[in-house]
Formats: structure tokens, sequence, C-alpha cells
């Protein structure tokens, strides 16, 4: 039985990147804001210093700071005719926890999506006619524009420090950057990261063939800022221990280093960490949420009652907890009806392995964002009609890490272990590189999450399930994309290349990218969507749900930079039409 | 549509109220404010509740730096495993004019600690039934913990060993039949307890590159050796000097967690 709390203004579940910018803008206002976070409190000094931070085994392999499964996981089949077993250990993905989430322990490469992302079917449909599409594929337009989250993507980039080199200025294009971005109101706040070798090689490559290649935009950032907030950055070190990690350096975007510091100034704020919500609370209409309930480590129920709910606790347990919750109408995949875990979408990435002889990449001098990339394959930045496929991404030679146990590069037919294989992990790790794709995945009747039958978490409810395969539209795509990039690598003249594109089933075992998105997606329209265009519940009008838990589909891009966007975007009209006004912001 | 939504007092931080008519009986936010309830309820309402105000909290001694292992006796290990699992990791990574091999490289030392602490035990991972058969798409099902593995595996080894050679372990086995026995571990044609005993394999391939790569606090990777192997320098954090000094090879020794000295 859950003991009532003094009602506060504001609940925030999960205090990671969109809940400290949720907390951030409603202490702003006056408002007393509690943020319910399940992990632990983080911070540089204590949690990620320089002197103990670089340890492979313990973060990167052992993943020290992200969610342990035994707390909660998913179950997985690829599709209806299997049984779904839970994942015990992470693999494709590593789900987060903690305070500043995923913002700790992300690679910081913040890019926006193109223009036409955002009113895909339209586009696409235009462009190519209906037919063209798989008749299963259920891409939708989102219900904003490029041109309503501009401004929203600049306040993010700024937020954090943005390394990077505008390819288009108000419609102007620039050089040396993406000409294929939508129109950006400014240039990044500080300039691009110096590259290492392989990415300038691999450029030059890119520029012969008549691509424009321009540096990733990073969230690692190339020198000491300050941000509108009054918290100070320090510049990267190319130390080469950037996901799966926290950084040393301040360096990195994330919570702690963009808001947090500000954020516990303030009296107004509280963040009660190690406490789990189970459920979010209605009234008896249904319509209004009351509060919720969570539990603290020693296994005791609160009920924390407020006037108003964000949902912020990364895409997956978002729709886990509105299915637990009972808001908004379960997606079943037989009729095709339903909202909550429809449309769930992920990434499709591949790459390029290019053995040289004499050449020193020293890929151990890398940040997670650091790269040069080229977007000609993007979206639908080329057309797609001679090529039966819809989607695309970006490609080049980002150079994350070069950690030992991760990296032992060997030519197809080396030996698995024994002398050979020694000799040829010595011979091949400083001169091997892996560029690679970041291509879209789009939305399918048949990809999507509900609640798991037979598997249950600690607390006896059940795990949620996820139902998730390629397409051949995906694998289409990605051999496209491996293709045009191998045709890059191949002009920097190495000894071998293989290619690596994405093939077969949807594998949970090998990591990918911990891309995972929709399940309660935005709209124009409630029969197709969970949430109208301003992350508000069309069924619970005072909560909201941010994360990557809004998008459609996927696009070619890592999602960050979009999901604070939106979340930026959503304030503001909480600001200017919402609290004004409490109750539906969109009549459908 | 209900009345607006604002603070009461916007200007004051500390004692803003929501507009809304607090829920019956229950008292306002103010009056628990003045009362010594206050206290009760922020100690009670979570495991660790962080008021703002005060800054980024902060104590001291509040970091968690690793634990160096011990050389010693095998904690883990009876010194018959600790035996094979030498030999074994020895013939994984064989000793060369350069670099040692995995035995004296510490990667049994450390699978021994490993298995020893969370990772033997499969702390942190989901181990709730039921182990169903599973695609290989949908990851390992299987009840048991690396340590009751390595035990039960270690074990069917060494009987298969006895019975196939004349009553000599793995590691009195010639380098050539070593090899033997483990390319039928890895290609499945040796079965150990009526089982492939390819995951097996699979999992102490995985324990060995990792000991043999990891900073040598963890037991594995005696003096960095395995790092000089390659040209990583290890624990280092500033490359800002370096990452446009393009095809130069970096020219400093590693250096372990534990500093330039393990």
């Amino acid at each position: 039985m859950a003991t009532k709390l003094p009602a506060t203004d504001i609940v925030i579940i999960g205090l990671g990147w969109t809940g400290s910018i949720v907390a951030k803008s409603m202490t702003d206002a006056g408002f007393n804001v509690v943020a319910i976070e399940r992990g632990p409190w983080r911070d540089t000094a204590t949690d990620f210093p320089p002197t103990y931070s670089p340890d492979e085994l313990r973060y990167a392999m052992r993943h020290d700071l992200f969610l342990r499964p035994t707390q909660t996981t998913l179950t997985f089949r690829n599709n209806t005719s299997q049984t779904a077993l839970p994942i015990r250990s992470w693999g494709a993905f590593l789900l987060p926890n903690g305070v500043g989430g995923a913002g700790v322990h992300w690679n910081a490469e913040t890019w926006r999506f193109l223009p036409s992302d955002f009113v895909l079917r339209t586009h696409l449909t235009q462009r190519y006619g209906a037919k063209f599409l798989p008749e299963d594929m259920t891409i939708q337009d989102w219900g904003v524009t490029y041109d309503e989250l501009e401004p929203h993507y600049d306040t993010f980039e700024y937020l954090c420090g943005t390394s990077g080199t505008a390819g288009n200025l108000k419609g102007q294009k620039q050089p040396h950057g993406n000409p294929f971005e939508g129109p950006r109101s400014r240039p990044y706040p500080t300039p691009a990261q110096k590259q290492p070798y392989g990415p300038v090689l691999w450029a030059e490559a890119a520029k012969e063939m008549g691509y424009s290649a321009f540096p990733q935009p990073s969230g690692n950032l190339s020198q000491a800022y300050t941000n509108p907030l009054g918290v100070t950055l320090g510049p990267c070190t190319y130390c080469g221990f950037c996901e799966r990690f926290g950084c040393g350096n301040y360096s990195k975007a994330s919570p702690q280093t963009t808001i947090l510091p500000l954020l516990m100034r303030r009296t107004n704020f509280e963040a009660r960490t190690e406490c789990e919500v189970t459920r979010i609370n209605l009234d008896n209409t249904g319509k209004r949420a009351t509060g919720v309930t969570y539990v603290d480590t020693e296994g005791r129920e609160w009920e924390q009652p407020a006037e108003m709910v964000f949902l912020c606790a990364f895409q997956m347990f978002n729709v886990q907890l509105l299915l637990l919750s009972g808001i908004g109408q379960p997606y079943d995949v037989s009729s095709g009806q339903g909202v909550i875990g429809r449309n769930f979408s992920y990434q499709v990435t591949s790459s390029v392995q290019a053995f040289f002889d004499s050449k020193i990449f020293s890929p151990f001098i890398a940040s997670g964002s650091i790269g040069m990339c080229i977007d000609e394959f993007n979206g639908d930045n080329f057309d797609h009609a001679p090529h039966g496929f819809v989607g695309g991404g970006y490609m080049g030679m980002v150079q994350t890490n070069g950690r030992p146990i991760e990296t032992t590069p060997t030519p197809p037919g080396t030996p698995q272990w024994g002398a050979a294989w020694k000799k040829a992990v010595q011979d091949n790790y400083l001169s091997t590189i892996l560029p690679s794709t970041h291509g879209s995945c789009y939305s399918y009747r048949d990809c999507y999450l509900d609640l798991d039958p037979t598997y249950k978490d600690r607390f006896g409810r059940p795990l949620m399930r996820l139902t998730f395969d390629f397409h051949e539209n995906e694998h289409k795509m990605s051999r496209f994309l491996t293709d045009r990039l191998a045709e890059i690598v191949q002009r920097m003249g190495p000894r071998q290349i293989v290619k690596l594109p994405r093939t077969g089933h949807f594998n949970i075992v090998p990591y990918q990218t911990t891309h995972t998105c929709g399940g309660a997606i935005i709209g124009a329209d409630p029969k197709t969507s969970a949430l109208n265009r301003y992350l508000q519940s069309w069924d619970v009008h005072n909560l909201f749900v941010t994360g990557a838990t809004n998008f459609p589909q996927n696009a070619g891009y890592n999602p960050t930079g979009t999901v604070a966007a939106l979340t930026y975007w959503s304030l503001d009209a909480i600001h200017k039409q919402y609290l004004k006004n409490p109750g539906p912001l969109v009549h459908a | 549509m209900s009345a607006s939504l604002a603070p009461v007092n916007p200007t004051s931080q500390a004692s803003a109220e929501p507009g809304a008519e607090p829920l019956p009986g229950l008292p306002t936010r103010r009056a628990l404010l003045a009362s010594t309830a206050l206290l009760l309820v922020t100690r009670a309402a979570g495991a660790a509740t962080l008021s703002g105000g005060a800054g980024m909290p902060w104590r001291p001694f509040a970091g968690d730096p690793p634990r160096a292992v011990e050389p010693g006796p095998w904690v883990f290990f009876t010194s018959e495993e600790g035996a094979t699992v030498e030999a074994m990791v020895d013939r994984l990574i064989p000793p060369d004019r350069e670099t040692p091999g995995g035995k004296e490289c510490g990667c049994a030392v450390f699978i021994d600690r490993q298995l020893a602490g969370a990772y033997g035990r499969a702390q942190g991972l989901y181990m709730s039934p039921p182990f169903l058969p599973a695609t290989p798409e949908q990851g390992q099902q299987a009840p048991s913990t690396p340590a009751q593995l390595y035990r039960r595996m270690l074990a069917a080894l060494d009987a298969h060993c006895r019975n196939a050679y004349a009553n000599r372990t793995f590691a009195q086995l010639p380098d050539g039949e070593k090899d033997k026995v483990i390319t039928g571990m890895e290609n499945g044609s040796l079965r150990l307890q009526g089982t492939s005993a390819t995951p097996f394999f699979e999992t102490l391939l995985q324990d060995t590159r990792y000991g043999f790569f990891a900073d040598p606090i963890y037991g594995g990777n005696r003096d960095m050796a395995a790092w000089k192997m390659i040209g990583f320098p290890g624990a280092r954090y500033d490359y800002r000097d370096w990452v446009e000094r393009h095809n130069e090879r970096y020219p400093h020794p590693p250096i372990s967690i534990a500093g330039r000295n393990p």
C-alpha cells in the first residue's frame, strides 16, 4: 500500500537528457519539480575521473554504468511465430540507468534530421508513388516540420557547445559543411574538432570521387565553452574512452556538464535517485494523471501526486510504463489497431574493414564523434527509383576508439587463436580502419512492443516484449550503402578490404547501436499515434512523453539532437499555451 | 478546462505552490514545510533525495576506484583446474620471441579472479526461468553461471584427457595434442559430458582475450606486454598534441590505471 506524499507541481520520470532539459525549463518558471530516477546519482569527479575512467574491462565490457538486466530487461523475438526470450545480458543495445541517463555514456554524435525526414510518407509518395513503398511499411509524417524544430535544434547545440562546420546558413550553402543539411539559423557554437589520419585520408578519397566530406557534428568539444546557463565545458583530449564511458574532462556534453550544476542550485528542484516509478496514476476519468507511484531501494511504495507528469525514462521504458499504467490503446499486431507499442524502429549500420601496409592510423587517438562523413546517400538525397528501396544514411570514417579488447582486426582466414592469430593482431592493429554506414530503419506492421506473457521483472510486473526484424528494404539499403562506401575505401589504396553489410535476421547479441525508437509516436491522428505533435498524450492531457519514443520511424542519423529538439519544441508550447489553459493542445 | 497552471509566487522559488487547490484532507505544502514532518518525508521518500539549493552534491571519498588483483594462490580454481587453464591460455596465445604467451601474461590469473567475483556469479544478469531453447538471434539462455560452466567443463575435459591419453591431464599433453583437443572443442567435434564443448571454448577464448588486453590491475596483461605488442598506450587520456601528427608512431610506453609500473 503506497504512502501518499505531499503534492508537487511537476513530476519527471527519469533524470537523463530530456528529464534534465524539462526540469530546467519548469524550474525556470518557478514550479516545484521532483525528478524520480531509477538509478544512482552520477558526477564526473566521483564516477568517471580520469584516474580510473580509462578502464575498458569495467566500462566497455562489464557495462558498469548501464542498467543491469537483473533490475529490468526485455524479451525478444524476430517475429510472431517465435516465443520471445529474455535478454539476459545486453548485446545489440545497452540500456541506460542513473542520473544523466544515456547522456553520460553516449558518443555525442549530434545530428539534425533532414527536412524530408519529417514529412516522409508524403515526400516519398509524391516522388516515387505509393506503390514504391512496401505494403507493410508503416512510415508516417511526424506532424512537425524541420523549420518548426530548427530553433530548438539550435538551442540544444548551444547548450552543448556542439563542434562542427555549418553547411547551410539560412539557405546559403557553406563550404566544408554538409551541403544536404536543412538550413540553420547560425553557425555551430564551436569549430569542428581536429581530425586524425584515418578520417582525413578517407575524406580525401571521398572528395576525389566528387563527394562533399565534412566533419561529423560533435558533442566532444574542440575548445572550452561556457553555455547560456553559465556552465563550462573543457576541450576534448581525444582519449578514446568515449562511448560506454563517462568523460573525465568535462568535455563531453551531458546533463552533468551542461545543466545539472545550475539545476542543483535551485531550491524548487529535487531529485530522488534509486527510486523506480512503477505506475503513472490516473483519476477516475482516466484522462488526467494525478501523479506517480514509485518504489525505493527498501521496497517501500510511495505515491507522489503532481499537476503534470513528464515521462522521460528512455524510449523502451516510456512504452513499458504507458502499457503498465493503462494509458492509450495497446497495439495489437493482428488487427493493426492501437498505438502504444506501434512502430518500433532501430538503426541499420554496416562497415567496410580496410587493411593497409605501412600506414599508422593510431586508432586510440579518438573521440566519440570524431570523423569525416558524407551525406549524399542519406534520406532521399539521391534518386531511389533505380534501386528499389527507400531510406539511406550517412557514411564516413568515424574513429571512436582503439580499445584493444574491442579492436583486434585480422584479415579473413586468420585463425581465432594461436601463433597466427597473435601475429595478425600485432601486424594489423595500428594500420586497419573500419569506416561505417549509419542507415535509417523504417517502421513496419510487425515491428512493435507489447507486454510479455511469461517473464517478469523484480516487482513481478511483465517485462516488455520486443518483436523486431530487418526487412528486405533495409537489407537492400545496407548493401547499397556498403557498396558505395567500399568504392571510397578502395580508393585509399588498402591491401585488402572486407565488405560487412547488415545481413540476416536482427541479432540481439552483437552490439549495433542503442538507437531504439518508436512505441509511443507523435502524429496528427490519434488512431495511428500516441502523442500529438507537442508530445502530449492524446489520452491524458497533463502527460507529456519525450525521447526517441516519439519517432514514427528512424532516419539515417543518431537520434539525440532530434530527441532534444522535440523536447524544447514541446516545452515552448507548454509555456506559451498549455500553462495558460491546461488541456489538449491539438483537437484531432 | 481547469484554471491556468502557474506558480502562486513565481519570484520566490522556495515556497511556490501550484495554482490548483490542495488535495482534500492533506496539509498544504506550506504547512508541511513549516513543520518537522518535512524531515520524515524527505528521509523516507527515497533512497537518495537530493534537494536543490546547495549545488552539485559532494562528499569526500565518494568515488569507486577499482581494486587491483592481489598476486597469490588461486582463489577460484583448484590447483588442477589452474594448471589446465594455464596450459590452455598458453596455446590460445602462445609465447613468441617478442611477446610472452597467455600463461606468463597472467591470463589464467585474470580468469581465476573474474570467476571468483561478479562475473563468475553472473551478477547483474537476468537469471530467472524458464530457460528455453533459443534461436541464434536470441542470445545465451543457459541457466549456469560462468563459474558453474568452468567447474563443470574443466572436470569433463580432465576426464576426457585421462581417458583418451593414458591417464594424462591436458597440461601434460604435448603442444600438438593440446591444439588438437582445443580445435575439437572449437569445431564441436569434441563432445564433453555428452554436449558440444563449443560454447565453453568460446567463453574461454573470450575470457583469455579479455585477460590479455585488460588493464594489468585485473591480473592479466602482465607488464602491459599485450599493449606493447600492438602499440596501445594504455590508460592515457590526452592526445591533443598527437591528433594531427598523421602517420607517426606514438612513441611513449603504455601506462596502467595503477601508474607507469604495474
